[in-house]
């Protein structure tokens, strides 16, 4: 073995505590705190996306009470659709393709964050408990008017 | 002796400098744009912003940073060695590839037949001219990898028992990881996208063209960074006065990084669809792993520069810092790097982390991020290297020393401002990068404020630059010329004792470099390529 100075060999182990610790705390977050990413959803031909499936005439859907998927097109450069009213308290569960090039969909003050690729769905869902106005915006660079592509989801108040 | 090596060493760094030159005009015009300046196209020679974007990418991040790595291994290797290169051919056959497909690539960008940024993620289509020449950049720079270690290894034949020098053993580490870990985009280059943007292949398949990407991308990252560890290990102590603190760890530092710098590529990929979350929390965790020999560097080169700052007088806890020599501009710029790198790993750790990555993927903050790495860690310890490597090849003094302290000093306080500002923008609103601001459709008044700041560190990183060029050309035309010339700096061990034989393995770690890779990689890329589907077509969408 090699010599290591005391310093440097507590040093290490306080790293590598650090670490474990770090590793744990992901653990933790992950799957008690049920935070999710996007997994293994479906393929789908971007050819005809925009003619036949659940994406040629995107929107939202209602599963149950209080349960609804969301179908979004994003294409360059815009979503369809673009605006989009849901009631409080309601959860959903988004589901985003392109028919084109890469795109980002992030929905601003949820975990509703993905990459949106062509021959992909993305899946992910998210509650809307209070009203109020999300934006939401392409942060994957997709040509020259990347920057205009945004929408909005309006959380209603519950009737 | 060395002559043609300085020969060669210096085009690739002339090349190098053209690069960053270049790439480092359009930088700031980005932090403007966000600020409501836009100066495009009238500061830029007509160059729209993602055209531009592009431009900064791919010359500030592959082209000044693999030009310059090659160039300075060109010395470390046959240096560290004491030994001329043994197939100069090969350096010069480099050389001339990644020349060649700088050119290629530069006529893509500069007509803007290639604006799809440095990742050019497909569909988005390119003129072929920049994939091939990107590839010939990347694949070039094998070739004086393989001259080096025909050098290597005939002087191991000729030294047997004999440990391996440092210096040319870490530029020799850090040339194989960049050759494993560049089969990921050289197979997407030469498998998808080359073929692709000939016609010869109808579509692509983005996300199987994204995975082979990132199997070199977050690696690149330790390409670059690895020669900057190469001058804070074993030259920066010597330029303090001090000694390298442990030799051992050194070396296993940098075994450590071939181990585990490839594998860690799916925390790139946190939020894509088609790979699952299991195989994402892997990567997360490896990419923690690869933190350890980080901190190591951290423990060593800190307690290497203090051995320095105590033999130069300095006292106390902490009061011996003091003792360093900041006044050195070659010192200083390093220095000042390490303090941002602390910084940068941590900002890291963030994105590294499986669950938080989602409060800063494609954001601001990232961007902040790698401008703490790759453009200071790296850039500005490369600047001070060439503080001293300038005299060195060229037999002149350094031009105006002063100027070289004030833009290592401002190089610092400008990143510090912009960088600073963009993770927090990043952190606080979720602000995305790589688009331009000041005219998308979503912009929160409550955003200004920190994109102004970063826009005043980004003009401060522009004088900065500006004054870098200044010296480098000053040097060349102006520098007094040396009695004799300036040497490499290298540093002694301090308290030398035995290494290890499993510390001169190349079996032993590139095993487990592969091992891993396999295990950590190989069933996701199996899976990606037995569904391959290349039926997305091409798109010109600028």
């Amino acid at each position: 073995m090699m010599h290591v100075d005391r310093y440097e060999r507590r040093w290490m182990i306080a790293t590598g505590v650090t670490l474990a610790v770090f590793i744990l705390a992901l653990a933790v977050t992950a799957v008690i705190g049920g935070i999710e990413l996007p997994g293994v959803s479906e393929r789908i031909a971007p050819s005809t996306v925009s003619t036949s499936g659940p994406f040629a005439n995107p929107g939202l859907r209602q599963l149950g009470p209080g349960r609804y998927e969301l179908f979004i097109r994003e294409q360059t450069w815009a979503f369809v659709p673009n605006e989009v009213h849901v009631p409080a308290g309601s959860s959903v569960t988004f589901h985003l393709t392109s028919p084109d090039v890469q795109h980002g969909f992030y929905v601003e003050g949820t975990n509703i964050h993905m990459m949106v690729l062509p021959g992909q769905v993305s899946s992910l869902t998210a509650a809307f408990p209070r009203p109020g106005t999300h934006q939401f915006w392409c942060d994957e660079y997709c040509g020259i008017a990347h920057q205009i592509m945004s929408g909005k989801i309006v959380v209603d108040p519950a009737r | 002796m060395f002559a043609r090596e300085r020969a060669l060493a210096s085009w690739y760094i002339g090349i190098a400098l053209a690069a960053l030159a270049i790439g480092t005009w359009f930088g700031p015009l980005q932090a403007l744009e966000h600020a409501g300046v836009n100066l495009y196209p009238a500061a830029s020679g007509g160059v729209t912003y993602y055209q531009g974007l592009t431009i900064h990418g791919v010359l500030n991040a592959l082209v000044w940073t693999t030009f310059f790595i090659v160039g300075f291994f060109t010395l470390t290797v046959p240096y560290g060695l004491n030994r001329p290169l043994d197939a100069p051919g090969l350096n010069v056959a480099g050389l001339i590839l990644m020349t060649v497909g700088t050119v290629l690539t530069a006529f893509a960008l500069l007509t803007n037949n290639g604006t799809v940024l440095y990742t050019f993620y497909p569909p988005m289509q390119a003129h072929w001219t920049f994939y091939l020449g990107l590839t010939l950049v990347v694949a070039g720079s094998w070739v004086p990898g393989w001259g080096f270690y025909v050098t290597a290894w005939r002087w191991r034949r000729e030294h047997p028992g004999e440990r391996t020098p440092l210096i040319a053993l870490a530029s020799l580490i850090t040339m194989v990881l960049w050759q494993i870990c560049t089969i990921g985009v050289a197979a997407e280059m030469l498998g998808m996208l080359i073929p692709w943007s000939l016609g010869w292949l109808g579509g692509t398949d983005p996300l199987l063209a994204r995975t082979e990407f990132w199997f070199t991308g977050h690696a690149l990252v330790y390409f670059w960074l690895l020669p900057a560890y190469v001058s804070w290990y074993f030259m920066l102590p010597k330029q303090a006065g001090g000694k390298l603190f442990s030799e051992p760890l050194a070396r296993l530092a940098f075994w450590l990084f071939l181990v585990l710098s490839t594998p860690v590529g799916l925390h790139h990929q946190f939020l894509d669809p088609g790979i699952s979350p299991a195989w994402k929390a892997v990567h997360a965790f490896i990419t923690y792993g690869v933190f350890f020999p980080s901190a190591m560097t951290a423990f060593t080169v800190i307690a290497s520069l203090e051995i320095g700052a105590r033999a130069r007088g300095g006292r106390g806890l902490f009061g011996w810092m003091r003792a360093l020599p900041w006044g050195d501009p070659s010192y200083a710029a390093q220095n000042l790097a390490m303090i941002m790198f602390a910084f940068g790993g941590i900002g890291g750790l963030v994105n590294a982390s499986y669950a938080v990555n989602l409060a800063v993927h494609n954001t601001l903050f990232v961007a902040g991020h790698f401008h703490l790495t790759v453009a200071t860690a790296v850039t500005l310890t490369f600047m001070g290297i060439l503080y001293w490597l300038l005299p060195h090849l060229t037999g002149r003094q350094l031009w105006a020393p002063r100027l070289a302290l004030v833009q290592a000093y401002s190089w610092f306080i400008g990143m510090a401002v912009m960088s600073g500002a963009m993770h927090l923008v990043g952190l606080e609103y979720v602000v995305p990068r790589r688009v331009a601001l000041s005219q998308a459709t979503y912009v929160e008044p409550a955003w200004h404020a920190l994109l102004n700041d970063a826009a005043v560190g980004g003009v401060i990183l522009w004088i900065s630059a500006a004054l870098f060029f200044i010296v480098v050309a000053g040097t060349l035309v102006a520098g007094t010329r040396s009695a004799a010339r300036v040497e490499m700096p290298v540093a002694d061990v301090y308290q030398p004792a035995p290494v290890p034989a499993w510390l001169d393995n190349w079996r032993l770690w590139l095993s487990f470099a592969v091992l891993l890779i396999l295990l950590a990689y190989g069933p996701v890329l199996v899976n990606l390529i037995g569904t391959a589907q290349l039926n997305v077509v091409g798109r010109r969408v600028w």
